[in-house]
């Protein structure tokens, strides 16, 4: 009777957490939906608590507070634009808590003499591990990549791949020989640490510009790890949790791909971004240079002006500059909205985050396809810091390496401001044919600058 | 039915309702939909926690500390950091949400 309440209390917490992703289709009821996640979490931890009865009850209550400390003080910290490490940190934290879970429950087993193992626990440990070591040492190469402590082009020597086709099969070898001998804790943590350096095989090859695919794909893999988790401990809530992180992640790897028109198999094995990329496509035009009262010229003499934030942006910093500059023109009864390219930032939605930050109303900013349509009727599209999401040969050059990639069409407004760094080109390594057109005008310089030049050029038109 | 058949029809059905939820998040909360659900993934907490309930060793009961604090950080930071972000979606007409 007690086992069916406890059981009940766990199915109300996992109608916790569909309600919690159900209330997240809303700005305005996410919030509350984030709450009753967390409700439902302690709610599951308690009822766990109660019914497990752990004696060395000290130790495991250390353990949550020392848990809940480190975790309170990194989630205050962190800065928006250092969302994506911070991501990829815990998801490696869970992952490597799954690992530990799976192992604590061999080694329980093997001090057991009374139980034997079947071949079901000895396969669902075995994927537990080897999920769980993938996503802890993998999201810890992603972190370092993000964090840029270490070097974030792809890194690919000679044999490599050949050497993680290696270590992939000694992991799949493995699973027989666990099988076969259960109770075998030295296989059990060789197969820990080989499947972490295959963690860091399969990431270690991936350039900083795919890292909000590596992203999405991990959190999938931190939920398959918690699901599997699941079946090594008899644990429904484990199976059904992990099961919705794990589809969440597959939702945001499929859409990361199809805004950068790659394949899964191509962001994994393809190198993406390494030195032979970069095209040399013929001649190049000059770009038409702005001075920042150009700029205010246009501005203030357009109707609608739709901005395009790129990762340039969050770069500067300038993200609150930015919405000065659209406050101001916005006095001058310009109508303004945003373009938000799927891949703007460094990970899914993460320059709507940044622009949140800095207090722009989430009614401003749009998707690719919300707002496509408008670049026609738009007088001025202003692009900051963002380069191939708005490359206009993606549409019409088959032998660009961008070709096919869905592109938001800044070149179809009657006026194009860049605002950018340099004559440099984007991640891709591609020449941006929008930047030269008759139609475009570049203030080159570091964005915060450009747009507080602009903000006081404007004062003086 | 065995523990683990129904375990595999729990697995299934609840990604298929995954799956339809998880749909309908619009793009602008895709970063705290991934947030969220990260703090969600540390439900292995539980797992941690039956692990050091039921330990028979020294060694697996430090195995399981550390799996409960490291879960733990993921848990509470996830959630932590995903009501600090949707305190930031200020929508047109007065204060944040």
């Amino acid at each position: 009777m007690i086992n069916f309440l406890f059981d009940m209390v766990y199915l109300l917490a996992a109608v916790g957490f569909f309600i919690c992703l159900k209330l997240l289709s809303s700005p305005k009821t996410a919030r509350l939906g984030n709450f009753i996640g967390a409700l439902a979490m302690a709610l599951a931890v308690l009822a766990t608590l109660l019914a497990n009865k752990p004696q060395a009850l000290g130790a495991v209550g250390i353990s949550v507070l020392l848990g809940s400390i480190v975790g309170v003080i990194m989630a205050q910290r962190v800065a928006m634009t250092a969302m994506p490490q911070m991501v990829a940190m815990f998801n490696g934290l869970g992952g490597l808590a799954s690992v530990l879970v799976a192992c604590g429950e061999a080694l329980r087993y093997f001090y057991d003499p009374l139980v034997q193992p079947g071949a079901l626990f000895s396969f669902t440990s075995w994927f537990s591990v080897v999920v769980g070591a993938i996503t802890f040492s993998g999201s810890i190469i992603a972190f370092l990549k993000l964090q840029e402590l270490m070097p974030t082009r792809p890194i690919l020597v000679s044999g490599q791949r050949l050497f993680t086709g290696l270590i992939f099969l000694v992991t799949m070898v493995s699973l027989v020989l666990i099988i076969n001998a259960p109770k075998d804790l030295f296989i059990f943590s060789m197969l820990a640490l080989i499947a972490t350096v295959l963690g860091v095989l399969l990431v270690i090859p991936i350039g900083g510009a795919d890292m909000p695919v590596v992203i999405s794909l991990l959190n999938s893999y931190s939920g398959i790890a918690a699901m599997a988790a699941g079946f090594v401990v008899n644990s429904n809530i484990l199976i059904i949790s992990g099961a919705l992180v794990g589809a969440s992640g597959v939702i945001l790897t499929r859409l990361m791909c199809s805004a950068m028109n790659r394949s899964l198999m191509n962001v994994i094995f393809g190198a993406f971004g390494s030195l032979d990329q970069a095209s040399a496509s013929g001649e190049e035009k000059p770009m038409k240079e702005f001075v920042p009262i150009d700029a205010a010229m246009v501005l203030s003499n357009a109707n609608k002006v739709i901005i395009v934030p790129g990762y340039g942006l969050a770069v500067s910093q300038a993200q609150r500059n930015l919405r000065d500059l659209a406050d101001a023109i916005k006095h001058l009864g310009v109508q303004v909205s945003y373009a938000i390219h799927p891949v703007a930032g460094r990970m899914p939605g993460h320059m709507n985050v940044l622009l949140a930050e800095a207090d722009i109303p989430y009614q401003e900013l749009f998707d690719l396809d919300e707002i496509n349509a408008e670049f026609e009727t738009a007088d001025v599209a202003l692009i900051i810091g963002a380069n191939d999401v708005v490359n206009p040969s993606a549409r019409t050059d088959k032998s660009s390496p961008l070709f096919g990639m869905p592109i938001l069409n800044a070149d179809k407004a009657k006026t194009v401001i860049v605002m950018k760094r340099g004559k440099g080109r984007g991640f891709a390594g591609v020449e941006n044919t929008l930047f030269t057109l008759d139609n475009s005008g570049v203030v080159f310089g570091d964005a915060k600058q450009s747009l507080i030049k602009v903000i006081n050029a404007l004062k003086e038109v | 039915m065995s523990e683990i058949a129904i375990g595999i029809y729990v697995l299934v059905l609840a990604s298929f309702i995954g799956f339809e939820v998880i749909s309908k998040v619009p793009t602008m909360l895709h970063t705290p939909l991934m947030s969220g659900s990260n703090a969600i993934s540390g439900i292995i907490l539980l797992g941690a926690i039956v692990i050091a309930a039921q330990q028979n060793s020294v060694l697996g009961g430090y195995l399981a500390y550390v799996a409960i604090f490291l879960a733990t950080i993921n848990v509470v930071g996830g959630f932590v950091v995903t009501d600090r972000m949707l305190s930031m979606f200020r929508s047109k007409k007065g204060g944040r949400s």
